[in-house]
């Protein structure tokens, strides 16, 4: 069909008119692109870029190294060891049946631990890493590296984690770490953001635990980058942590394993402290645990063996106490040095005066017994702590009063909280009258201050207390025990102490009589007394009853404590200082349940300061020569720590 | 109908009708390409692979076939309008039944070399066939209901068959260049009020009917206009795209953060970066002035497109090149309007930039006509 000019002008005009409406609507249309770029490029600009930043860049926490625990020696007693484990990402694995089997042929996995780690995967999201095991060793590790084509998704991480390579030794000293618990994150007004990384380890108990603060160092910050699945692409930067201070304890890891092993599995705890500084060289509390447990997460069956769960309650030894420092005793005859300091003071006696002792004596028409039945006679001051009379403390504890005993008993360091860091110090008690009105409600009796007078009743106190009192009575100052000897190589004050302010004369007194205790043949330790002359012991024996003794048990004669069921024996105690003439170091022991102070307690203790001032096992020639046989039998079961080899070995 | 119809007093020929190409047309392709090479580029994190190296092989290819068909008389174009329309949509009945499935839509069929979305060509042989019917219709019968009912058949077999695999942006892109076409011609615009009336009421009748058996759209159509709507509604999902795609696009302020600089595309916070979502990218990296200046090079083609129809007495070629000119316009206008926010998220490739094959030869190929339109004029 042809068209005419005329046409095609007509249709050219009309096509050219509605063009540019067209036009106008692009240009319209157009118009509003460029003022939505506008609006969102330039006006929102600043917003949206930093959205974007927040979109791509995340900080993550570099865990820093926990600060290492050494003992005075330089023995390393908590390190970080390389914890090398089998990470997985469901992601990159694929199957994760097929890959987990591969995994089992080369690596022993626990059945309980993969489907917790199936579980785990099928849980998180897809590119999470879940660990498959734990405390692989190096040649898992290999094994797995070498086969990493045939197992997508799986990769070898390296961690750090605690290890106490002096295990049960340093239980009660060092504590353990453990994983943060949520309990432990209600604790804190305001959570270090550490703890909320998984796996991370926080102290629990002792020094871990006390000196938390300390030991965690800070966290390194890195800043990364990552994409849409929240991959990470790259670092971007990255603030070093500082890591935790390490730290030097008085403790002499040589002498401690000694201690622990004399005390073996006896429901037992001892305590040595240099009488100078207040170092304190060894806290043995027996029964004790591996502390390496306890990092790892403890199995169900091994924390109800420690809890003694299925053991009867009159035979539970209690291993996860600190009985040393947590221990709280009646300290029996070893408080008598308090009272009789008390009443010298006081000018109450005279050390010379005798006060005559029948075997017993009435207060307020109640009979208070003498351990010795028949009574030591007349007796003065040296000779009723040599041989231990009660009666002479009935009588002058009398004299003195209770508020004047107990004021003696804080300024040789019992009832005081002494400042270690170590868990749940024990405060103990040195009672008196403003004390029974406050926690008892009721008013003080005489006879309160009788039971007193040689350390029954209310009185109370922890080993660690006891060998304070004894380093305070060998030196005349308040020697205040230190655990803590550098942080980072700084050191920390010593406990020396000021002088407590008692008459030369009475505490000369009062150490001569000790002396005897270990020294003179009436004394009550003198089967455990030290025979080499440079090395000398002063002491004193305690036996602190559990039960209360009733008249008719009295008349029909005191039942023999090897006749009594173990929970209902008799406390043993000692403490004692050496060597007599120029004082080194203190020693407190305390055996539950172990029968009298001067069978149970003393020998310990005569070993231990042995085994301290020697540095090692001392000569049997140490010994009176009727004790070598059963001293070298005695060392024959024992199994100590071989450190001059470990020492070797460590250099080579 | 033959050549002898148009009044021709000189024709070149020969290689001389590279003289008679309208170049700067060609200038303003070759720079938008460009410009997509280097986004590709950038959001494979600096490397010609995977989407540089094909898209330039197919860039060549497509130009190549634009000079060919430029060589070739516009009337010859014309005289084939009917079969391409034919073979387009026997090839949609085609994918209905062999298609294979991509992205949850039935869209392309494999030829081996190249997967070809005849939905792509259908916009561009419908625009075809519309002018070839215009230029044989006497103007007169232009409004005639019965000559309106031809062309709007012509328009609803292929939307309906693209709706069918699912894919609502081709649709709305046939429609509305199809539409423009019939508009340009001069159609009475009574037709286009109640047309619109017509759009209004459905769109109502769409949310209407929403949740009953009626439905109009799919679930996740309905989806998509939801999240439009409020894209905050599910930041981690569907509005995700949205979301993150305007973080893109305002991150990059005034001047961009620079080449290769893009954090959310090369971190691939963003969806589809290197295809219907590759704007973002390019306003991420050159900001405000590169994503402007990327629309002054669309509205260059345009007015250069539309300058030629203008001149062009044939009425055939000017409605032909008018009709590419808009389906371009809507291409680059819908991209942009989805990726700003604008528009619900409709699956449109932003035209010679996006990575894909059919889209950029079909575009090509088109081009081809206006320049055959432009070559072959009467002078």
């Amino acid at each position: 069909m042809r068209r005419g000019p005329r046409d095609t002008a007509e249709s050219a005009r009309k096509i050219s008119r509605r063009a540019l409406v067209l036009g106008g609507a692009q240009t319209v249309l157009m118009g509003t692109l460029l003022w939505r770029m506008q609006s969102i490029q330039v006006d929102q600009g600043a917003e949206y870029r930093f959205l974007a930043e927040e979109n791509r860049v995340k900080i993550r926490l570099i865990p820093p190294a926990r600060g290492l625990i050494f003992d005075r020696a330089g023995r390393v007693l908590a390190e970080n060891e390389q914890n090398y484990r089998i990470v997985m990402v469901r992601e990159d694995a694929g199957d994760i049946g097929a890959v987990l089997q591969e995994l089992t042929r080369l690596v022993a996995l626990a059945p309980e631990d993969i489907s917790r780690a199936i579980q785990e995967m099928e849980t998180r999201r897809a590119d999470t890493a879940v660990t498959i095991a734990d405390r692989l060793t190096w040649d898992d590790i290999a094994r797995v590296a070498a086969n990493a084509p045939a197992l997508p998704g799986v990769t070898a991480e390296v961690g750090l984690s605690r290890r106490y390579p002096m295990g049960a030794d340093m239980a009660h000293i060092v504590g353990y770490v453990g994983p943060v618990s949520s309990y432990d994150l209600e604790q804190l007004e305001n959570p270090d953001p550490l703890l909320r990384i998984p796996r991370f380890q926080l102290g629990k108990t002792g020094v871990e635990s006390k000196m938390e603060s300390q030991l965690r160092g800070a966290a390194g910050i890195k800043r990364i980058e990552i994409n849409a699945a929240g991959r990470v692409m790259r670092e971007l930067g990255r603030e070093e942590g500082r890591s935790g201070a390490d730290m030097q304890l008085t403790v002499d890891t040589k002498l401690q394993n000694y201690v622990q092993q004399r005390l073996g599995n006896d429901s037992a705890s001892a305590v040595v402290i240099d009488v100078e500084t207040g170092d304190v060289r060894a806290i043995a509390s027996a029964p004790a645990f591996d502390p390496n447990m306890f990092v790892r997460g403890i199995s169900v069956a091994n924390w109800d063996a420690l809890n003694e769960r299925d053991t009867p309650r009159n035979q539970q030894k209690r291993p996860l106490a600190a009985k040393a420092v947590q221990g709280l005793y009646p300290p029996g005859s070893t408080f008598k040095m308090v009272t009789a300091l008390a009443a010298l003071e006081a000018g109450v006696v005279d050390p010379e005066e005798t006060v005559r002792c029948p075997g017993h004596l009435e207060v307020a028409d109640v009979k208070f017994h003498c351990w010795k039945r028949s009574g030591h006679g007349n007796i003065n001051l040296h000779e009723s702590l040599k041989q231990s009379c009660d009666v002479y403390y009935y009588d002058i504890a009398q004299r003195v009063g209770i508020d004047k005993i107990s004021e003696m008993a804080k300024r040789l360091g019992l009832g005081v909280r002494h400042d270690l860091p170590l868990s749940a110090v024990g405060r103990g008690v040195a009672p008196d009258k403003a004390w029974k009105r406050e926690v008892r409600d009721a008013d003080w009796r005489i006879g309160d201050t009788v039971n007193a007078s040689i350390g029954q009743g209310y009185v109370l106190s922890s080993p660690m207390q006891l060998a304070v009192m004894t380093a305070r009575l060998a030196t005349g100052r308040s020697v205040e025990p230190r655990l803590v000897q550098s942080i980072d190589g700084i050191e920390q004050p010593t406990g020396e102490g000021e002088p407590l302010g008692i008459n030369d004369n009475l505490l000369r007194r009062v150490r001569s009589a000790m002396y005897d205790v270990s020294n003179h043949r009436r004394g009550t330790a003198f089967r455990s007394r030290i025979i080499a002359d440079a090395f000398r012991m002063a002491g004193k024996t305690g036996t602190s009853q559990v039960r209360r003794i009733t008249a008719e048990e009295r008349a029909r004669g005191v039942t023999r404590n090897e006749d009594l069921p173990w929970e209902r024996r008799d406390h043993a105690l000692f403490v004692s200082f050496a060597p007599y003439d120029n004082p080194k170091y203190a020693v407190a022991v305390v055996v539950e349940h172990g029968g009298g102070g001067s069978t149970a307690a003393a020998p310990i203790g005569r070993d231990v300061l042995l085994h301290a001032l020697y540095d090692g096992l001392p000569p049997l020639e140490a010994y009176p020569s009727s004790e070598r046989a059963r001293v070298r039998e005695q060392r024959r079961r024992m199994e100590l720590r071989d450190f001059d080899a470990a020492t070797e070995s460590d250099r080579a | 109908m033959s050549y002898l119809e148009y009044n021709t007093a000189y024709t070149p020929t020969g290689f001389r009708k590279l003289l008679f190409l309208n170049w700067p047309v060609i200038f303003l392709i070759t720079a938008v390409a460009g410009a997509g090479f280097l986004m590709l580029y950038s959001v494979a994190g600096g490397s010609i692979t995977p989407w540089v190296e094909p898209q330039v092989k197919r860039f060549g290819l497509g130009m190549a076939m634009m000079l060919v068909i430029a060589m070739v008389p516009i009337w010859f174009w014309r005289n084939m309008a009917g079969v391409a329309y034919g073979v387009s949509l026997l090839l949609l009945l085609a994918v209905e039944f062999f298609g294979a499935t991509g992205m949850g839509a039935q869209r392309w069929i494999d030829l081996g070399f190249m997967r070809l979305q005849p939905s792509e060509l259908t916009k561009i042989t419908l625009v075809m066939l519309l002018a070839a019917y215009y230029d044989w219709l006497p103007t007169k019968k232009t409004s005639h209901p019965l000559w309106i009912l031809i062309p709007l058949l012509f328009i609803a077999l292929p939307t309906l068959l693209v709706l069918r695999q699912p894919d609502l942006g081709t649709a709305i892109l046939l429609t509305l260049g199809g539409g423009t076409v019939m508009f340009l011609a001069g159609v009475h615009w009574a037709y286009f009020a109640s047309v619109i009336a017509a759009g209004v009421g459905t769109v109502w009748a769409v949310f209407e009917f929403r949740g009953t058996e009626w439905q109009l759209l799919k679930d996740y159509q309905y989806r998509r206009i939801d999240i439009f709507l409020d894209p905050t509604m599910d930041p981690t999902d569907a509005g995700y795209h949205i979301t993150q795609a305007k973080i893109a696009f305002g991150s990059g302020g005034w001047s961009g953060r620079g080449f290769m600089q893009g954090t959310q595309s090369r971190l691939n916070f963003l969806p589809e970066k290197h295809t219907d979502f590759i704007f973002t990218t390019l306003a991420e990296e050159f900001g405000f002035i590169g994503a402007a200046a990327l629309l002054l090079l669309y509205a260059l083609i345009i007015v250069f497109c539309v300058a030629s129809a203008l001149s062009n007495r044939d009425r055939f070629s000017s409605l032909l090149t008018l009709g590419v000119a808009m389906t371009f316009f809507l291409f680059f206008a819908l991209n942009m309007s989805m990726v700003m926010g604008l528009a619900p998220v409709v699956g449109v490739p932003l035209p010679l930039v996006s990575y894909g094959g059919s889209a950029m030869l079909v575009l090509l190929i088109a081009f081809g006509f206006v320049q055959s339109a432009h070559v072959h004029k009467p002078r």
